[in-house]
């Protein structure tokens, strides 16, 4: 499959009359987008918010980044499955709004997750204090089950995202990058000195603000299949995992993942990059065991020397992403992992929940458990009382002076294990 | 810059260090000799005009070793008369009740005295798992011979704790892992790491892994229930099963306390008087029917039944989400204190 | 009594007895509530049944 993707890097955000990019700023139409999105009968009212690099805002609590892209060449659409139909994407041409990201926002269940500092010391542990916020906030009609509320938020910052990745639609982009990879066979036959490498992709899927969604399927119920990487390009992947802020992979994580950019970028040159599998992290032993053996065999299956693996979450996927490991290993295929650690506040405790031998190979996404006192902010979009109940937050972690005693585990993708940060864990 | 005071430093050695004697004066009680002994002058040397050994304590490793809640304090009284400012322990290299005795000394120096603390031991004197946490433990060879190179590092690192400056890597001050992590940010991302890894390895090249697997430690298993019939079973959970409204506040993740709940007249556990606090898995099943994670229901009839005694009348409940491994382990402790007490046979624990 | 009988291992557990899924490991809300008690009831006299068990080392309760 060959994807162009274009850049089109939007330097600011800005409310105005008609939606559109202009000299590089993104003017966005607010009544339309918010007429759009309150279109969905279970959305009760949509407030729309700009939070930009630098500024004194604290975003919290956040339950999905996506960024918009519009494909305007080749079948199908972004989202398939739930904005566009579910013809095969990741072909063709798609355009990217670079630097900005639609943020969603707004009360869910009991434990929403998620922090995103513009300034201050919480912003080098968010990518997103980096980005233009479009931040839409939703309230959903009165007793709405959890589950349609969750599916309402996540499908309003969708259609958010693509709305205004359309306005991207007719330019030219500042930046063209060409992924291409053949089948099987050509890309082998292309490369037949270089190491075979394969990325296996595991995705959370463990209930309700814990899925994940291929072409619109529940994670939970697939088997582990094969996938092109630039299917994920055109949002094949979507996010529905609101567990800890810290490492849940957002639609945003999943578009630019950046494994497939390293991939990529070294295939030709010492690897030989064939391609993607996709997994899940289910909640019983039985589908434990049967992803894993069935991931590690197609892996073995496509002539796979070497594989990486990143987790997503924590505790009983720990078990998956070493099973991952060890059956991968002993079918002699090397594995390096990313996952996350969970050491305590101190650091002196277990990282993982569970270990195998064969796991000699791992790069750490940082300590989740580590402290930060991130300041009182000028401006704060959506509910500041939401950190004591998110994960990583806790009673009395809200002083009243409105700063907040928190561990990582609260800042949107401080720890993410696709490895899109640079924050590590060391030994001491 | 300002000038650093000359450091009192206090050595501790063993009776063969100590120039007592061999073996045969193991069982040597504490005592004290003036400025450096034997290795101490080395130690003297290498600390420079920045400190010096102003005493020396001994001690038989068998006085130590037999008894240490009675040895270490009487070791420590004489460390203190001397008002160090820094110990040094050993080094014990691969002897084991001189390892242990310097972790212990250690230990309760740097818990008692507040002053810091470095001692040596060859990387499987049984005093290194026990004291790795605590202590600053140089990397040494497994014998005498390796004095020479031990020496300068101890004292380098005395020094650098006692100025408060920071404490690099393992690999920079030469120190045993102490298996503490902390973050950083490093040069590229996480993605960039784990693909240069990948390649280092599959050309058989060496690489670094940012995290060792853990070790977890193993316990004894417990003799079986003997009599069921008249036994007392106890409930406990991590699966965050509380009481409606979660009024001791167990937060969803890293749990900070564990609760205990009066079970008294309740044969059922219902969404009116029962929810999880758990953040890590769906709650709906849990909140629906709590007994799906806690069994109330059918340990009541089984009780009523006489197939087991008695339940005990409280329920025990923390959250295992992300709650370190060292914090569970505290909380298993004290809960199993508290059943011990109440005279509980045996526990049903249940994890989600 | 835990589903992820690998975590249970890893971490030292002596008697283990595997239970249906994370969110609900003594219970399975597909069934009928009676059924599922019966369940439930299998599930924790196995347990008091592993209680009465002399071990050597670790030990998984299969059925």
């Amino acid at each position: 499959m060959r994807l162009e993707l274009g850049r089109i890097r939007i330097t600011d955000v800005q409310f105005g009359d008609q939606t559109r990019v202009t000299g590089g700023t993104l003017f966005i139409n607010q009544g339309e987008l918010k007429d759009l999105l309150e279109e969905d009968p279970d959305i009760a009212r949509v407030e729309l918010d700009l939070a930009k690099p630098g500024e004194d805002v604290r975003i919290i609590p956040v339950k999905d980044v996506i960024e918009p892209r519009v494909k305007v060449q080749g079948p199908g659409g972004v989202f398939p499955g739930f904005i566009s139909k579910v013809d095969t994407v990741g072909s063709g041409r798609t355009h990217v709004l670079d630097g900005v990201a639609v943020v969603t926002t707004g009360k869910i269940v009991g434990f929403q997750e998620g922090i995103i500092d513009m300034g201050g010391p919480g912003a080098a542990y968010s990518p997103f204090s980096q980005t233009l916020n479009v931040v839409v906030k939703i309230t959903p009609v009165e007793g709405l089950p959890q589950h349609k509320h969750e599916q309402a938020v996540r499908l309003a910052g969708l259609k958010a995202a693509a709305y205004l990745g359309n306005a991207g639609r007719e330019l030219e982009p500042d930046q063209l990058e060409v992924y291409e990879l053949g089948s099987y066979l050509e890309n082998a036959a292309a490369f037949p000195g270089l190491p075979k490498v394969v990325y296996l992709y595991m995705l959370q899927s463990q209930g309700l603000l814990h899925d994940t969604y291929v072409y619109g399927v529940d994670a939970k119920k697939i088997l582990p299949s094969l996938i092109s990487p630039t299917e994920i390009m055109d949002g094949a992947i979507v996010s529905g995992n609101c567990v800890s802020a810290c490492d849940k992979n957002t639609t945003y994580h999943h578009q630019n993942n950046p494994v497939i950019a390293q991939l990529f970028q070294r295939h030709g040159r010492d690897l030989c990059f064939l391609g993607v599998v996709i997994t899940n992290e289910n909640v019983t032993l039985a589908d434990k065991e049967r992803s894993s053996s069935y991931a590690a065999k197609l892996v073995k299956m496509i002539g796979a020397e070497g594989a990486i693996i990143t987790e997503e979450g924590f505790g009983n996927p720990d078990t998956d992403l070493m099973m991952n490991c060890r059956k991968l290993e002993e079918l002699g295929v090397k594995t390096v992992l990313i996952t996350d650690e969970y050491a305590g506040r101190d650091g002196a405790s277990q990282s993982l929940a569970d270990a195998v031998p064969q796991a000699n190979a791992v790069v750490s996404a940082g300590n989740a458990n580590e402290m930060i006192t991130l300041p009182p902010c000028g401006k704060v979009i959506g509910d500041l009382e939401a950190a004591e109940v998110i994960a990583g937050g806790f009673a009395g972690a809200l002083a009243p002076d409105g700063s907040l005693r928190v561990e990582i585990q609260a800042i949107t993708g401080s720890t993410c294990e696709l490895g899109f940060s640079k924050l590590r864990g060391d030994g001491f | 810059m300002a000038e650093h005071k000359k450091l009192r430093v206090v050595h501790y050695l063993n009776q063969f260090f100590g120039q007592i004697g061999g073996e045969d004066m193991a069982g040597v009680a504490p005592l004290v000799k003036e400025g450096p002994v034997g290795p101490g002058l080395a130690l003297a040397g290498a600390l420079g005009e920045a400190g010096e050994v102003v005493a020396t304590v001994i001690c038989g490793d068998n006085y130590a070793g037999d008894n240490l809640e009675k040895a270490v304090p009487e070791i420590l009284e004489l460390i203190r008369q001397q008002k160090p400012d820094a110990l040094v322990a050993g080094p014990a290299f691969n002897a084991g009740r001189y390892g242990i005795a310097c972790g212990a000394v250690g230990q309760a120096a740097a818990r008692e005295l507040g002053i810091p603390v470095v001692t040596g031991m060859y990387q499987e004197n049984p005093g290194v798992e026990l004291y790795r946490k605590d202590l600053y433990i140089i990397a040494t060879e497994d014998s005498a011979r390796g004095m020479r190179g031990a020496i300068p590092k101890m004292a380098a690192l005395l020094l650098k704790l006692a100025r408060g400056e920071e404490i690099g890597s393992p690999e920079a001050e030469g120190y045993l892992p102490r298996g503490i992590r902390r973050n950083r940010f490093a040069a590229e991302n996480g993605a960039a790491r784990a693909v240069e890894m990948l390649v280092a390895k599959l050309k058989g090249e060496a690489f670094t892994t940012e995290l060792p697997m853990p070790d977890f430690d193993r316990v004894p298993p417990n003799p079986p229930v003997r009599d069921l019939r008249s036994a007392t079973i106890a409930l406990v959970t991590s699966g965050g099963i509380v009481p409606k409204g979660n009024p001791d506040r167990i937060e969803s993740s890293s749990a900070s306390k564990f609760g205990k709940y009066s079970l008294e007249g309740l044969t059922d556990l219902t969404s009116d008087t029962h929810q999880t606090a758990h953040g890590g898995y769906d709650p709906v099943y849990a909140n629906g029917d709590p007994d799906r994670v806690l069994p109330l229901d059918v340990a009541r009839e089984l009780e009523a039944e006489g197939v087991f005694g008695k339940l005990h009348p409280y329920h025990y409940a923390t959250v295992g989400n992300g709650t370190s491994v060292a914090n569970a382990a505290r909380y298993g402790a004290a809960i199993a204190a508290d059943l011990k007490e109440a005279g509980v046979d045996a526990v049903i624990l249940t994890s989600t | 009594m835990c589903t992820v009988v690998p975590i249970s291992l890893t971490v030292g557990a002596n008697r283990i007895v595997p239970a249906v899924a994370i969110p609900h490991p003594l219970g399975n809300p597909d069934l009928p509530p009676a059924e599922e008690k019966a369940l439930r009831r299998r599930l924790v006299e196995k347990a008091l049944r592993a209680l009465q068990t002399e071990v050597e080392g670790q030990t998984v309760f299969e059925d």
